[in-house]
């Protein structure tokens, strides 16, 4: 019985945490916006086929007798050039972008929390400089112009571009990481785990690593908008998706070409990548204002 | 203070050996032969092999890069597998194009987000503090594509107040180069119409590249004011009877400068690679589209050329920013002193 009681204490005690850390969130009212919004931009991704209006202009279609038509009721964002949906292909371009946020920051994020772990911990002062020097390295030249030399030497696909960007970005946790374990380092509750004999591994996931959830969470949602934002650049290039597959920065890039007149094929993709990111980025604040993180 | 700025030249130049490393190590390590796209897929196996010889090609990685280390000394980047001619000539051409733009929109952003931050920061919790932080949102979420494409569409092709291309109209005659910089060569040579032209010119671009940046200045120079003025001493010239306007300017901003002095390295880095983006819809013939165009052409020496110039330019920023701080935050130049 006791066992069982030790249990629901602990799990009330998380339950209540996790109360109380909802009710912080959604204190924020634009947080909470960003989140609704986020969560219908989700499942509106996830659900394509099935809610698009013409799930098949996502592809090399064309029906030139309904080229170029300006927004109305049949087509809510009016078509392109070759006579595709654009509210559609906007659609399934979200798919891409939630794609390749959550695959580079799934193939960047564990590798630097862990570097970044062992550089703080560790007491080899040679691992330490070596592995934030490294970091310095990949943190010299701005993201955006290193992903892009990346992926063009590779050859332009999401794919590509996926690789790139996930190499560059895993120095951003390691120095986060490190910056926290590194000041925990000397903290009474690490010494004692020390004194206690327990093992270093043990120590940092369960002495430190708790302490980096709250930042690197927020990083982690504030990030998912910086990689959208880098993914439809280097497409906007036209180092990404390609077509006829829709990516939101290839089909603001085509439509570039016929602004003013046909404003639709452009104005509706860049509207709908600012909406994106800006819901990642609300739903970050509140995460910052719900970990009382200080600085990212 | 000399010992401080030592330190961080050869922290600087370490990062950049590690950078010509990595990105020299990656354009070798690709699938493709670089002799091979540079004779074009009519050359025969013979002369490609030739190449290669020149080229060192044939040899181990730290050999080829040893030679390549040692022409770049030589301020020799190599040819460039696009244009046919030196990397070195093709940047001279087009590099003070971007300087310009980037420079400009550096200068804008600066004094709007130092500006916006300090009236937000005073007026806090205002119409004023909360339009600022709306537009701050929007502004950071907005890829500088977008803006660019958003400011071209409303104040050059609806209003008609900017001209939506180029550096300056085709009928004027550009003058003499002595910088490169357009604005600035013209006015030395007198001719104020064309200066003005270029100015029409570069304030659309520059301003899709300093929206983000003033948005962003602008909140943390605001929070860091609000933070400041907080703080004990503040109240106590309040209590002295120092004017506020005394205590605003000239104690209370050099302190609260320090945080937007600190990113401001990595804003130029921002402002740098968004050039990219926005020299291609505004067609700014600068060093940003020359980039894109090699690299769409998968050109290496002049891709690696291209990402070392940007790291160079970074570290100098950064290495002038760490100086500026220094300057204004004696706690930190005191503590390498002593450290």
């Amino acid at each position: 019985m006791p066992k069982i009681e030790i249990l629901s204490t602990v799990l009330s005690a998380k339950r209540v945490k996790l109360s109380k850390g909802w009710y912080k969130f959604s204190r924020n009212t634009l947080s909470v916006l960003g989140l609704i919004t986020l969560i219908i931009i989700v499942l509106a991704a996830i659900l394509a086929p099935y809610i698009t209006p013409y799930p098949e202009h996502a592809g090399p279609y064309t029906n030139f007798r309904e080229s170029g038509q300006p927004p109305n009721l049949k087509h809510l964002f009016g078509t392109d050039t070759v006579g595709r949906d654009v509210f559609s292909r906007v659609i399934f371009g979200y798919r891409f972008s939630l794609l390749l946020a959550v695959v580079v920051i799934s193939l960047s994020v564990p590798p630097g929390i862990v570097l970044g772990l062992v550089a703080g911990y560790t007491r080899r002062r040679w691992l330490e400089v070596g592995i934030m020097r490294v970091t310095d390295i990949f943190l010299a030249v701005p993201p955006l112009v290193l992903a892009l030399a990346i992926t063009a030497m590779l050859s332009p696909k999401l794919l590509n571009q996926m690789m790139a960007i996930s190499l560059m970005w895993w120095p951003w946790y390691s120095r986060l990481v490190y910056s926290i374990t590194s000041s925990l380092r000397h903290e009474y509750f690490v010494h004692d785990a020390e004194l206690t004999g327990a093992r270093k591994g043990f120590i940092l996931i369960r002495s430190i690593l708790p302490n980096c959830v709250g930042p690197v969470l927020t990083k982690i949602t504030l990030d998912m908008g910086f990689v959208i934002t880098l993914g439809a650049s280097l497409s906007f290039i036209g180092l990404g998706v390609q077509p006829p597959k829709p990516g939101l920065g290839t089909m603001v890039a085509d439509g570039a070409k016929r602004l003013p007149a046909e404003w639709w094929m452009t104005i509706f993709p860049a509207l709908a990548i600012v909406f994106v990111i800006l819901s990642f980025n609300l739903i970050g604040d509140g995460l910052r204002d719900m970990f009382a993180v200080e600085e990212i | 203070m000399f010992k401080y700025i030592a330190l961080r030249l050869f922290h600087s130049l370490f990062v950049l050996l590690g950078l010509s490393i990595l990105i020299f190590f990656i354009s070798r390590i690709m699938p493709g032969d670089p002799a091979r796209v540079a004779l074009g897929p009519l050359a025969t196996e013979e002369q490609v092999q030739k190449l290669r010889v020149e080229m060192h090609l044939d040899k181990p990685f730290p050999v080829q890069y040893y030679f390549w280390l040692k022409s770049v000394l030589h301020g020799d980047l190599g040819r460039s597998l696009y244009t046919r001619r030196p990397v070195v000539t093709d940047l001279n051409e087009f590099l003070p194009a971007t300087l310009e733009l980037v420079l400009f929109s550096f200068l804008i952003s600066l004094i709007f987000g130092q500006v916006t931050g300090v009236l937000a920061g005073y007026f806090r919790n205002s119409w004023f503090d909360g339009l600022s932080r709306m537009v701050s949102y929007i502004g950071v979420a907005t890829p500088a594509f977008a803006v660019a494409i958003f400011l071209l569409l409303i104040f050059s092709h609806i209003l008609g107040f900017t001209p939506a291309v180029g550096r300056i109209s085709i009928a004027l005659r550009p003058p003499p180069r002595v910088t490169g910089f357009i604005i600035l060569d013209s006015l030395l040579a007198g001719q104020f119409k064309t200066a003005l032209n270029g100015l029409k010119h570069i304030i659309l671009p520059a301003a899709s590249l300093a929206v983000a940046h003033i948005a962003q200045e602008g909140r943390v120079t605001r929070s860091s004011i609000v933070d400041n003025m907080q703080k004990d001493y503040v109240a106590a010239h309040v209590v002295h009877g120092i004017p506020t306007q005394s205590v605003m300017f000239k104690y209370l901003l050099k302190p609260s400068l320090i945080p937007t002095v600190s990113i401001m390295g990595l804003d130029f880095a921002f402002i740098l690679a968004n050039a990219f983006l926005v020299e291609l819809v505004f067609m700014w013939p600068g060093f940003a589209r020359y980039a894109v165009t090699v690299m769409l052409n998968k050109d290496l020496n002049a891709i690696v050329a291209v990402v070392l110039i940007v790291g160079v330019a970074f570290a100098i920023v950064n290495l002038i920013v760490d100086i500026v701080v220094s300057f204004l935050d004696p706690r930190i130049r005191l503590q390498r002193r002593g450290g």
